[in-house]
């Protein structure tokens, strides 16, 4: 079974994220980056499909120079292969953009299966996989939480709204967008990580997979949140208030 | 951490962030969530070593043939930097013993035959090792140990006593030193002793100030019989090679207290930025601010001066005098640090449930362990041919 699994690299969960100057990106000065965590989840499923049905998992990644070790991390814990659309500024491109080449670069690939996080942890489009399903011709299905092959047939399970799940049967191959948590992460080992230098990375630069569509979609400002706290005291009794509490944590801060 | 003036030193690769990022992934998820409670009970699971094994943590710079990973000591270097996560030194020095105490030793001095018996399944952490060297009447003293091994048939028959055995209760082989000839210097042998031979038995499990979850034992061999074939490297050469060998562990110690300093300093300025008193951070007091910046001077003089002393050993030169500078120095730099860093705790740093009280009680071993500071100091001396 051929896999394809597509990364991002994103900056690390943790960083202190600053405006920068032109107030359009966030400066990347000091930033650590890190694989965005859903792509890690297609990862994980991809490796563990190759583990059970055989076959070659190829990483297929976009970005600057910085993104190799993005790159280099996904062979570390075990991929065979992989593509490194060299691009440094592809904030600018919107998600078609983007699925354009990423279509171009993967023309002379034939996977059986395509994987993708859902969404980016920085931009959160939520779109790149879904265009690409469409640019390849595949079919595709969304916010998968367990990926099962019989007899050269998926079996998929959806995430739906309030705790609901869909159980879809489709064929191969297809392209399949990851959610979060869904597994438990495998570490780079120090003999993957040293085997990894080994391993086959293709560098093509944006130019060379054509033209990449103008943006439709343009980020026009980036700016943090204004902080600060607007208290809300609740009068009546303790059950009212509690009810009143619940709605409040689920339909406006939207955390239940 | 300081940029480097020139990108070429430290040598630190993409290859060596790779090793950093995954070594911290797994402190954060496998040990800093249970330190606490794994501290309190006095133990840790021994499926850690499995888990830390499969990481690839006991081989970083043996030869592949053997399970290892065939890296260099900048890939060491940069594991160490990362298992500051663990918040929990007692399972950074079991892993030290392992890692960096025992297995470059039979590495180094093995036959093939011992390499596939002791190294490779030390290596993939399914048998857990000690140094046994330490005896009631020797520590610093090696050439006094007593611990005796006379030759019967193809054998070595062992009787004696261990001391401070870090991993002691837990091993499944010793790295034992013993005495098989007078001569002080010239009669000390290395061997490798699997302790379920006839005759060894654990004493009582030492009780410390530090490093609570870390079994350190006493050890006694009863007419313990071993084929002589488990002789590492040649008879009465042991001195030499424990001296040649304390390089290793000394500048192991030397990353592993640099990198408590530099979680204890974490510590200390997340602390300082969220504790408010007298209506501002602690952090924002010139007391803290200076006394904090000359503490991340020196760590980084201390960083520098270890970074050198691993150029040196990397490249398979003299090392002596600079590990024994790295190891006199960032230990008795640990205790000035992780006392400050405890002390802008407060009172929360004086109680157990703060990581920061943990590597200050902890941290206070290395300037004993590994060759005390006086041994440092006199070693320097006479290098300098005082």
């Amino acid at each position: 079974m051929n896999i394809v699994v597509c990364v991002k690299q994103t900056p690390a969960r943790d960083s202190l994220l600053r405006v920068d100057a032109a107030g359009k990106w966030v400066s990347e000065d000091d930033l650590n980056f890190e694989i965005n965590e859903p792509d890690a989840y297609a990862l994980e499923s991809g490796l563990q499909l190759k583990e059970q049905h055989g076959g070659e998992v190829t990483v297929l990644c976009a970005g600057p120079a910085r993104a190799a070790q993005t790159i280099r991390e996904a062979l570390a814990k075990g991929a065979d292969r992989a593509i490194h659309i060299a691009a440094d500024h592809l904030g600018a491109l919107d998600p078609l953009g983007l699925a354009k080449l990423m279509a171009a670069a993967l023309r002379d690939e034939k996977p059986d299966l395509v994987l993708t996080g859902l969404q980016s942890d920085d931009l959160g489009y939520g779109q790149t996989g879904v265009i690409l399903a469409e640019l390849l011709g595949l079919p595709h299905a969304t916010i998968i939480m367990q990926v099962e092959v019989e007899g050269g047939t998926l079996q998929v399970k959806r995430e739906l709204e309030d705790g609901w799940f869909q159980h879809v049967a489709m064929p191969l191959p297809a392209l399949l967008t990851i959610q979060s948590g869904i597994s438990k992460l495998r570490y780079a080992t120090l003999m993957g990580i040293k085997r990894a230098k080994t391993k086959p990375v293709r560098t093509v630069s944006a130019a060379e997979l054509g033209d990449a569509a103008t943006p439709v979609l343009e980020v026009a400002r980036v700016y943090a949140p204004p902080r600060g706290k607007r208290t809300q005291l609740f009068d009546g009794d303790a059950r009212e208030s509690a009810a009143r509490l619940v709605e409040k944590l689920r339909f406006e801060a939207r955390v239940l | 951490m300081i940029q480097a003036s020139s990108p070429s030193f430290p040598p630190f690769t993409e290859e060596h962030e790779l090793v950093r990022q995954s070594v911290k992934r797994f402190c954060l998820e496998e040990i800093a969530p249970f330190a606490t409670e794994w501290e309190n009970a006095g133990e840790y699971p021994r499926e850690l070593f499995h888990k830390a094994a499969h990481l690839g943590l006991f081989g970083i710079r043996t030869d592949p043939k053997w399970g290892g990973a065939g890296m260099d000591w900048w890939a060491s270097a940069a594991a160490y930097e990362a298992l500051r996560f663990t918040d929990f030194p007692s399972i950074n020095i079991g892993f030290m013993v392992q890692a960096d105490l025992t297995v470059p030793l039979i590495d180094e001095l093995g036959t093939d035959e011992l390499r596939k018996e002791f190294l490779a399944p030390a290596v993939a952490g399914k048998r857990i090792a000690a140094l046994a060297i330490s005896e009631p009447g020797c520590g610093s003293d090696v050439a006094a140990l007593r611990t005796t091994a006379r030759e019967d048939g193809g054998d070595f028959v062992i009787s004696g006593q261990k001391l401070w055995i870090t991993n002691g209760v837990n091993a499944d082989f010793l790295l034992l030193a013993v005495r098989t000839a007078e001569d002080r210097h010239h009669g000390i042998s290395l061997l490798l002793f699997p302790t379920e031979t006839k005759g060894f038995s654990v004493g009582k499990r030492l009780k410390k100030v530090g490093h609570v979850a870390s079994d350190t034992a006493e050890l006694f061999f009863d007419e313990c019989r071993i084929p002589q074939r488990y002789l590492l490297g040649r008879r009465n050469r042991g001195f030499y090679y424990i001296m040649g060998h304390f390089q290793g562990e000394r500048l192991a110690t030397a990353m592993l207290v640099l990198s408590f300093m530099d979680r204890s300093m974490e510590l200390a300025v997340q602390y300082g930025k969220e504790r408010q008193a007298f209506g501002r951070r602690l952090i924002d007091n010139q007391v803290w601010r200076h006394r904090l910046a000359e503490h991340r001077a020196s760590i980084e003089a201390a960083r520098w001066l270890t970074y050198h002393a691993a150029d040196l050993m990397n490249h398979h030169a003299k090392a002596d005098r600079e590990v024994s500078m790295a190891k006199l120095v960032t230990t008795e730099l640990a205790q000035k640090v992780t006392y400050d860093c405890m002390q802008i705790h407060g009172g929360f740093g004086y109680t157990t449930e703060y990581p920061v009280s943990r590597i200050w009680r902890d941290m206070r071993l290395y300037t004993i362990g590994a060759g005390t500071s006086e041994i440092m100091k006199e070693k320097l001396a006479k290098q300098e041919g005082w």
